[in-house]
């Protein structure tokens, strides 16, 4: 243990971990699970969803274990009634007024805390909206967004430095809204897709995906996962290309590599169907 | 980003405001082919500051004398007047530079596609040694790559003068090693590169080319004068993905998949990484893998080679080069690649290069400084071609766009010249005008967009759209005696409505 290391308990676990590292951290140490959707660990965390919320002994209110940094002697409850009972109501919050359809975790997590969100009756507020389909890349389903704000974190300062959207309005109005609504060939966007890379819902989406989605023809079990290297540039990012029927559906990035963190470029996302344009398909 | 971020300073200097150059705490937007000159003078700032690193410059380099005799003439007053940047960011630059405890130089093809590149590459690594801003974690000199591979192809041998693994082609010991493991005589000499080989073919010496995965017939300077070349080759063949302009001037072609995910492999990125590509997609119709045609010919030429996996090629090349020996299948794997040198199956890899220079005294030869002169670009401005051009690439494209013009970028516009505002008013020309573009060896017609980001006197476009705009039409085929380098970077054009 170095001198600034620092020791605290989870749930009566002993854990120790480095300095600045944050409860989340100390919590994973112990090896307990903790539900996170504004979380990311290439993003700043941000404390917009609070699922993650834990008890901490001696505080008023329940902490975010992603933002907040562990201390010595702190002790940890991840698994009492009143943060099970407060991931429940967030959950139900967001399962209540969000097409969930699409996230898979918030699926899970619901199941996990008992949130039942149609107990709010079929009249309750809802994010429901058109699907906005501007360009051949990429559509946004925002009735589906939980406002995490990952993707303008990854739009922004995290990640890409273009700042091509941002959240807009106030209260049930807030919305993930690029300069003044303009359609996205009209904004800053770049299409490094690197917004889609960290959404939690599936709001943000492969056209080919959306596509194939509609058609009933997604099926993740079919398709096979390849790591490979993007054929562009000499930065050498890792992709991950998800393959149906001899087809790129879809190309990911593992957040784990060291060269990008997950983040990749138009070219290397979007920029493979010279691949796969075969006359016969044409025809 | 993140390092600027981090309280990084960022210098960027282009003779035009790209984005990067947004970001900038320094923009030094300087006239094309003037770079020797802004860096012998930021290298006599930095010595009439007293900032150089006199210590590492006495231990570990050789040829300071002459270099500081070199750079005497390279007042701010001359460099302001030679590049068109201000001597006070000039001086900035220099100070920045020389008292940060770690700085970088990158650059790209601004640097290398000049007449002169050697010498302009030269002249930013005497700035690194100067400072000592070389061989240290965070301190270094970084040609960034443009290609996902240009890095591999020359470690692998696909260069005229070296064997894999940087090995000298004319070094007896090499020699004798390479034989001896292929079982066959090779030339004493280097030999050519892409203009060398262009250069042969005019005086009839080469007359049968196999070019793989290589456009030639849109990428080359002087594209009318290399293509007249091409045509009047014996034998051209040509093995790619697609039946490109080069291909249909073939005599053979040969489909070819796509190395990057029909089939298995490694590429080599700028940090000197080696990582593994992997097959994800079967290859369509006749198409085969690299490795195969070329077995397959072999076997035609009378040697009986078996169709060898991409892994025996790799571990073929690892008993042969000492750089690339530790790199196994699995550890590349294992370690999400590994950045050469790796000598063994323990090494974990270089992170930077020429630490030697910091070992006291110096581990190996000397790092010797080049004394380089300005040396403006081949083709002058005058009344007939007013504008300089100079070439490059956009965000959502990639060179001759037979990769990227395939896939429906919303960022595509099209083939355009870029012109500032300025020249545009002058010219009367409108955001959208076509115009006739010309150069002393050519012309094509271009629509206009105005940038901000140019100083006026600069006209920029890319090669990205060859059918519709030829670009390459106009530029010039000056190439670097020592690199063979075309000046991509740099004609002379005139600019006239329609």
């Amino acid at each position: 243990m170095n001198a600034a290391d620092v020791a605290l308990t989870v749930d009566g676990i002993p854990v120790t971990v480095a300095a600045g590292a944050s409860i989340l951290d100390a919590i994973a140490q112990a090896e307990i699970e903790t539900p996170t959707l504004c979380f990311l660990q290439t993003l700043t965390p941000v404390n917009a969803c609070r699922v993650c919320v834990v008890e901490l002994e001696g505080a008023r209110v329940l902490v975010p274990a992603c933002a907040r940094r562990a201390e010595a002697g702190m002790k940890i409850r991840t698994d009492s009634e009143r943060v099970r009972h407060s991931r429940k109501m967030v959950l139900e919050f967001l399962a209540s007024t969000v097409d969930i359809s699409t996230a898979p975790a918030m699926q899970r997590y619901c199941a996990q805390y008992g949130a039942q969100p149609q107990r709010y009756g079929a009249e309750s507020a809802k994010v429901a909206q058109p699907v906005k389909i501007d360009n051949a890349l990429y559509v946004r389903d925002y009735a589906k967004c939980i406002l995490c704000y990952k993707c303008v974190e990854a739009c922004g300062t995290d990640a890409q430095n273009t700042f091509a959207i941002a959240v807009a309005g106030r209260g049930f109005d807030a919305h993930i809204s690029t300069e003044y609504d303009v359609p996205l060939p009209d904004s800053a966007c770049v299409y490094c897709g690197n917004c889609i890379g960290v959404c939690p819902t599936g709001a943000l989406m492969f056209s080919s995906e959306y596509e194939l989605r509609a058609r009933n023809e997604w099926d993740e079990a079919e398709q096979s996962q390849t790591d490979t290297i993007c054929s562009y540039c000499g930065v050498g990012c890792t992709l991950t290309l998800h393959v149906a029927e001899n087809e790129i559906v879809k190309v990911t990035s593992p957040i784990e590599n060291e060269v990008t963190s997950g983040h990749l470029c138009i070219k290397g996302r979007f920029g493979f169907s010279y691949v796969q344009n075969r006359p016969e398909e044409e025809s | 980003m993140r390092g600027v971020r981090n309280g990084a300073k960022l210098y960027v200097v282009d003779p035009r405001q790209t984005s990067t150059a947004r970001w900038a705490d320094g923009w030094l937007g300087l006239d094309v082919g003037s770079d020797i000159a802004l860096a012998n003078a930021v290298g006599r700032e930095i010595l009439a500051a007293g900032l150089e690193n006199r210590e590492f410059v006495t231990r570990a380099t050789d040829g300071f004398e002459e270099y500081r005799l070199a750079v005497e003439p390279y007042t701010l007053e001359y460099a302001e007047k030679t590049t068109g940047v201000p001597a006070s960011l000039i001086r900035e630059l220099a100070v920045a530079y020389a008292s940060a405890p770690k700085a970088e130089l990158c650059w790209t093809l601004g640097i290398t596609e000049h007449h002169n590149a050697v010498d302009n590459v030269r002249a930013l690594i005497n700035l690194a040694l100067l400072c000592g801003h070389v061989g240290r974690y965070g301190s270094g000199l970084n040609p960034l790559r443009g290609q996902n591979n240009v890095q591999g192809g020359g470690d692998m041998g696909a260069i005229p003068n070296k064997f894999p693994g940087g090995q000298d082609a004319e070094d007896p010991a090499s020699l004798a090693k390479f034989e001896a493991a292929w079982n066959v005589t090779l030339p004493r000499k280097s030999g050519w590169h892409l203009s060398d080989m262009f250069a042969a073919m005019e005086r009839s010496e080469l007359d049968t080319l196999y070019v793989i995965g290589e456009n030639p017939a849109q990428s080359e300077a002087d594209q009318q004068h290399a293509n007249e070349l091409l045509r009047g080759l014996k034998h051209l063949i040509v093995q790619d993905i697609f039946l490109t302009k080069t291909g249909e001037l073939a005599e053979v072609v040969f489909p070819a998949s796509a190395g990057w995910c029909e089939s298995e492999g490694t590429v080599t990125s700028s940090e000197r990484r080696v990582q593994r590509c992997r097959k994800a997609l079967e290859p369509p119709g006749e198409a085969r893998d690299d490795i195969v045609i070329m077995c397959e010919l072999a076997r035609r030429l009378g040697y009986e080679w078996p169709n060898y996996t991409p892994e025996q090629v790799w571990n073929e090349c690892r008993s042969l080069s000492p750089w690339h020996a530790g790199m196994s299948y699995a550890r590349l794997d294992e370690l999400d690649g590994i950045p050469w040198p790796c000598y063994d199956e323990q090494h974990p890899g270089e992170r930077f290069l020429h630490a030697r220079l910091w070992e006291n005294p110096v581990g190996g030869p000397r790092a010797p400084f080049a004394a380089v002169a300005h040396d403006p670009p081949v083709e002058a401005l005058d009344d007939e071609y007013p504008l300089r051009l100079t070439t490059g690439r956009r965000l959502d494209a990639f060179n001759t766009g037979v990769q990227s013009g395939g896939y429906r970028s919303p960022m595509r516009r099209g083939e355009r010249l870029d012109i500032s505002p300025q020249d545009a008013r002058s010219h009367g020309l409108r955001e959208g005008d076509r115009a006739r573009v010309s150069s002393r060896r050519g012309s094509v017609v271009v629509p206009i967009h105005i940038d901000n980001g140019l100083r006026p006197g600069l006209v920029f476009t890319t090669f990205h759209y060859n059918d519709e705009v030829a670009t390459n039409l106009l530029t010039i085929d000056a190439t670097d005696p020592q690199s063979g380098t075309a000046e991509f970077k740099a004609c002379a054009v005139r600019v006239e409505p329609l």
